[in-house]
């Protein structure tokens, strides 16, 4: 049932991130918050671009996606999907953490 | 506990700054803290609006609607914030002179206490949602409740003695004094509110000019410290700001500052005659 529905909301995230990079002409990238833990926590983008992070919400909890170095600060209800839009970034590393579960929810972003 | 109680504290002292700045900038307009704690009434209960809705807010406007939010609540906070300082520039010699005549005070008082108890209520309601939905999810989750619950009530409390430090210690100024500090502290907290502001409007995509990070001083002071987050609130510290944050940083300081010259009464002399 757990995987049925993960599968479910991945393939929803997934259409949601096309009509999305449709419409934007951005790269996106998506990242699952399932147990207080972003996945995948590392995902690597294009440098010196917009991109967009689509961020599913698996939890029933709401999570704060948050990073001063993407300078972002997004809460995400329980069970539900935030469009976080990033860059044009330098290339690096910028961290990310769920602020409600920081111990569990951490993440980087690599721009190259 | 301990993470709710961090996490908790640091909303309330956000808010709880912007109250007690608020508080000693109307301290001689009398009707003040009825002004304050309606604001802070409203802003609770508009938090709460705020955190059910959460998840409609965020789908608005193709999942930029927690943004443009955001971006609205600064904004609205800095054009009262600006008007009040340009408000007070106009009748703060009148409100220190003739404070015997409560009736006039009053009624002359009125308008700008109502602006500031919309910063109130606008600060509340953006740290408060917040708070309100970490404290549901706590709730919701179950397992671990009743100790966080506590850890996030300490939080609050502790929030709240925050502000009253703020306060106390704002009114420790001496009077003739304490109208051009507050009016200093609140400009700085508008520019600081507008850059911020900016920064939203960047995220939800409808600025995209000027994107690029001017300096990185987190290794000095990181934003995400306590005195990091402290200056955020009070001055607008931010680590890492853009060209345009600091151009929109900049602006709203010189038009606060031209703003209250031209309010400035022509002749003072008269006024404290």
């Amino acid at each position: 049932m757990r995987v049925l529905f993960s599968t479910m909301a991945l393939l929803l995230v997934t259409a949601a991130g096309l009509s999305d990079r449709a419409a934007a002409q951005e790269p996106v990238i998506t990242i699952v918050i399932r147990n207080h833990m972003f996945e995948p926590a590392e995902v690597r983008v294009p440098a010196n671009k917009r991109v967009t992070i689509t961020v599913l919400n698996d939890d029933p909890t709401p999570e704060e996606f948050e990073s001063p170095q993407l300078k972002v600060e997004k809460v995400i209800p329980g069970k539900s999907k935030a469009t976080i839009r990033i860059g044009p970034l330098a290339p690096g590393r910028y961290p990310f953490i769920g602020e409600f579960n920081e111990a569990t929810a951490k993440g980087v972003v690599i721009a190259e | 506990m301990l993470g709710a109680l961090v996490i908790v504290f640091r909303e309330v002292i956000e808010a709880g700054l912007i109250i007690g700045i608020v508080l000693a900038a109307s301290r001689e307009i009398p009707g003040n803290k009825r002004f304050v704690t309606l604001g802070v009434a409203a802003g609770i209960a508009g938090s709460m609006v705020v955190a059910i809705f959460a998840g409609a807010i965020s789908d608005a406007f193709a999942g930029a609607g927690q943004e443009l939010f955001n971006a609205g609540v600064l904004g609205t906070a800095v054009v009262m914030l600006t008007w009040h300082n340009v408000w007070m520039a106009r009748h703060s010699r009148e409100i220190v002179t003739h404070m015997q005549d409560v009736g006039a005070a009053v009624s002359a008082g009125k308008r700008p206490l109502a602006a500031l108890g919309i910063v109130v209520g606008l600060a509340v309601l953006r740290e408060g949602s917040e708070v309100v939905l970490f404290l549901y999810g706590v709730l919701a989750s179950g397992t671990t409740g009743a100790s966080v619950l506590t850890g996030g009530l300490l939080g609050i409390l502790g929030g709240v003695a925050f502000s009253a430090l703020t306060y106390y210690g704002l009114l420790a100024i001496p009077l003739r004094h304490i109208f051009s500090v507050t009016a200093i502290l609140i400009a700085l907290l508008a520019a600081g509110m507008a850059a911020q502001a900016v920064q939203y409007l960047y995220s939800a995509g409808i600025v995209t000019v000027l994107s690029q990070q001017l300096w990185d001083t987190s290794w000095l002071l990181s934003q995400n410290s306590l005195i990091g987050r402290v200056l955020h609130t009070l001055i607008g510290y931010t680590d890492r700001p853009t060209e345009l944050q600091l151009i929109v940083y900049l602006v709203t300081l010189v038009v606060m500052v031209a703003l209250t010259r031209v309010a400035r009464p022509a002749h003072p002399a008269r006024a404290t005659a």
